[in-house]
């Protein structure tokens, strides 16, 4: 049941939409509005008792739904324009159209430049106090070629190929896509595609392409390949995922701002237990010696062990460089 | 129940719509429906209520008088104040809109961007002509404090908070809020230090509370959030490093070197521009074996601080 405050801006945007759309579909509206073909229902049999005070039949909204579900309203001219847009609603499209605007490379730069200078004229002050809310996009300005080109492949439907450093194995893969689409989710920006190496949906973090080439070759991603749910997070774990275990001090806190966490559990002394599940652990290593004395691995135990003999490794290759100051 | 609500609220705004005149509480007792059969207090609460959820709806409620003979206050809604204004979008403009309001799908703003959508769906603007776009954007608000934080600023208003940094509560006149890598970070002017301040919004814990009047708040001129903001996550260069590098290890250092050369059989000698010792001694730990910092020294003594503490970590468990 939504409450007064959803349903009557919702009645006083159904209303000027159903006027300019004479015959309008049940079934449509009730998507458009997100809302079921019963709320719609109640929401026009709502509309129909409103009107002009007096109240006769002459002053009320007329609402005709035909037998084959089409909607006709007519009779209400004072609310046939929509309410303006509030400050929030002017922020949430303007911030969201800025972000578009500082992708470097994109095609759309026009369209989202002109949207842009349309709607901040219709918000007026509402699109003042858009400016206190900003979005940065990493990287701005350090791969404007690579956008450019993922870009006019999506656009022609090409093949890429893609040399793509791995941070988590430390090493630069070579590999063809078919690029599907573009993707910002929490600053950064990704290319998803269909990896032809690893046969699945694969999404590579902009700033990590070294290099990227156009192929003569269509993109041709199978059928049922869809790109990431990106309301159900970026990273979502797998059966075959490792679950690790790591304390850290309050100095490490910081680890579970970082890396996406399973759970995170206080200890006594400040300490905190971060419970977190990845298909390769190899991070989970550089991110234990990284953490040093603030923070360490408890499970699983195999791991503990890897961290500890990198450690020993690391101090062995500082003694054959005569580097341990001692 | 709540659909009453909304039957008396939207006859009472078609009412204050069609009125030139601004009419009193007491003409809009006596015509407009909902409002029949109440006491006189009762009828003052509700209308009360009525207008604060109007406003808050952003419907413009204006409230004067005709005649300077009148001493009550009448109240009116003036179309041009109320409408959206004309407005039109070809259907490239529709859809970038359509990627801006997805942007906040599961943010505090989401219903605000889709309430958006639907008024300019409303004026006659078919989102559905829309050309696709293979852009998608998300933005998370997952702050606790985030909302009450985002409306003071707004609001124009200061605001005090507990702050987990050095456990303590501050005083803050908010300026903006800039998301860095899917964190939001509060800019403003901290009352305690005289001086402006950087905020993790995670780091705000419980209430936060706003004083004083709206509109209080003064950005100065010139101010640029987002600078302000940068200035602070990203540390300058302020050092060149040296450090040795196992043969084909380490790319990610290896991509910002200045230069590199191959030292003795292995091993090749980089030059790195690094912020300060600590950060190439964070970055050198995670690439444990594979890296050696030759200088600072300063660099290098905290890099075998650390090891030593692991490497004797892992042998007490051995051990026990």
């Amino acid at each position: 049941m939504s409450g007064a405050t959803d349903q009557l801006p919702r009645l006083l945007s159904l209303v000027p939409y159903l006027l300019t759309r004479p015959g309008a579909k049940i079934s449509d509206v009730a998507k458009t509005f997100g809302v079921s073909e019963e709320q719609l229902s109640r929401d026009l049999e709502l509309v129909y008792m409103c009107g002009l005070p007096g109240y006769f039949p002459g002053d009320l909204i007329e609402v005709d739904i035909t037998a084959s579900g089409r909607i006709t309203v007519s009779n209400a001219d004072t609310i046939a324009r929509p309410l303006r847009l509030s400050r929030d609603e002017a922020l949430a499209l303007i911030v969201g159209l800025r972000m578009l605007a500082d992708l470097p490379g994109l095609q759309e730069r026009e369209a989202v430049d002109s949207a842009l200078a349309k709607l901040e004229n219709a918000a007026e002050e509402a699109a003042v106090a858009s400016s206190a809310v900003a979005v940065e996009i990493d990287p701005p300005n350090r791969s404007p070629d690579t956008l450019a080109i993922v870009d006019r492949a999506l656009r022609d439907r090409r093949r890429l190929h893609l040399s793509y450093y791995v941070p988590a194995r430390d090493e630069t893969t070579e590999r063809d896509v078919d690029p599907m689409r573009v993707s910002v989710v929490a600053g950064r920006s990704y290319l998803e595609g269909w990896c032809r190496s690893a046969e699945a949906v694969r999404l590579f973090r902009l700033d990590r392409i070294t290099s990227v080439e156009l192929l003569d070759l269509p993109a041709e991603p199978p059928p049922d390949a869809q790109p990431r749910d990106l309301d159900a997070g970026l990273f979502q774990p797998g059966p075959d995922d490792v679950a690790v275990e790591l304390i850290v001090a309050p100095a490490g806190r910081w680890v579970c701002e970082y890396y996406p966490c399973e759970s995170v559990e206080e200890l006594p002394d400040g300490e905190m237990l971060i419970r977190l599940r990845t298909p390769d652990t190899r991070w989970v290593r550089r991110l234990a010696l990284r953490l040093g004395p603030t923070g360490r691995v408890v499970a699983p135990s195999d791991l503990a062990a890897a961290v500890a003999a990198d450690a020993r490794a690391a101090l062995d290759a500082y003694a054959t460089h005569g580097l341990t100051d001692s | 129940m709540s659909a009453r609500k909304t039957e008396r609220l939207l006859n009472l705004v078609i009412c204050l719509l069609a009125t030139r005149r601004y009419l009193s509480a007491e003409q809009i007792r006596r015509t407009v429906a909902g409002y029949e059969d109440l006491g006189d207090e009762a009828f003052k609460r509700k209308f009360e209520r009525d207008k604060e959820d109007l406003r808050d709806l952003g419907i413009p409620l204006e409230t004067g008088s005709d005649s300077t003979f009148d001493d009550e206050p009448g109240y009116r809604i003036r179309r041009d104040d109320y409408s959206l204004p004309d407005i039109t979008f070809e259907p490239a403009e529709l859809a970038v809109l359509g990627v801006a309001a997805r942007t906040w799908q599961q943010a505090s703003l989401g219903s605000a961007a889709s309430g958006a959508l639907l008024k300019l769906r409303a004026a006659g603007v078919d989102v559905d002509d829309a050309v696709p776009v293979a852009i998608e954007t998300r933005v998370a608000t997952s702050e606790p404090a985030f909302e009450a934080v985002r409306q003071a600023t707004a609001d124009r208003r200061a605001i005090t908070f507990h702050y987990r940094t050095r456990d303590s509560t501050r005083h803050v006149e908010p300026w903006g809020l800039v998301s860095w890598h899917g964190r939001w970070y509060l800019v403003g002017h901290d009352r305690d230090r005289g001086d402006t301040r950087v905020f993790r919004v995670s780091r705000i814990v419980g209430d936060v509370r706003a004083v004083g009047r709206r509109g209080d708040v003064e950005v100065p001129d010139g101010v640029d959030i987002r600078k302000i903001v940068l200035q602070m996550v990203e540390d300058p260069v302020r050092i060149s490093a040296k450090v040795l590098v196992r043969d084909g290890a380490a790319q990610g250092m290896r991509r910002r070197a200045l230069s590199m050369e191959p030292h003795h059989d292995g091993w090749d000698l980089l030059e790195l521009p690094v912020a300060h010792a600590e950060r190439l001694a964070d970055e050198a730990m995670g690439f444990g074996p594979d890296v050696v910092i030759v200088e600072p020294a300063e660099a290098r003594a905290a890099v075998l601080a650390r090891l030593r503490a692991v490497a004797a970590t892992a042998v007490q468990w051995t051990g026990g």
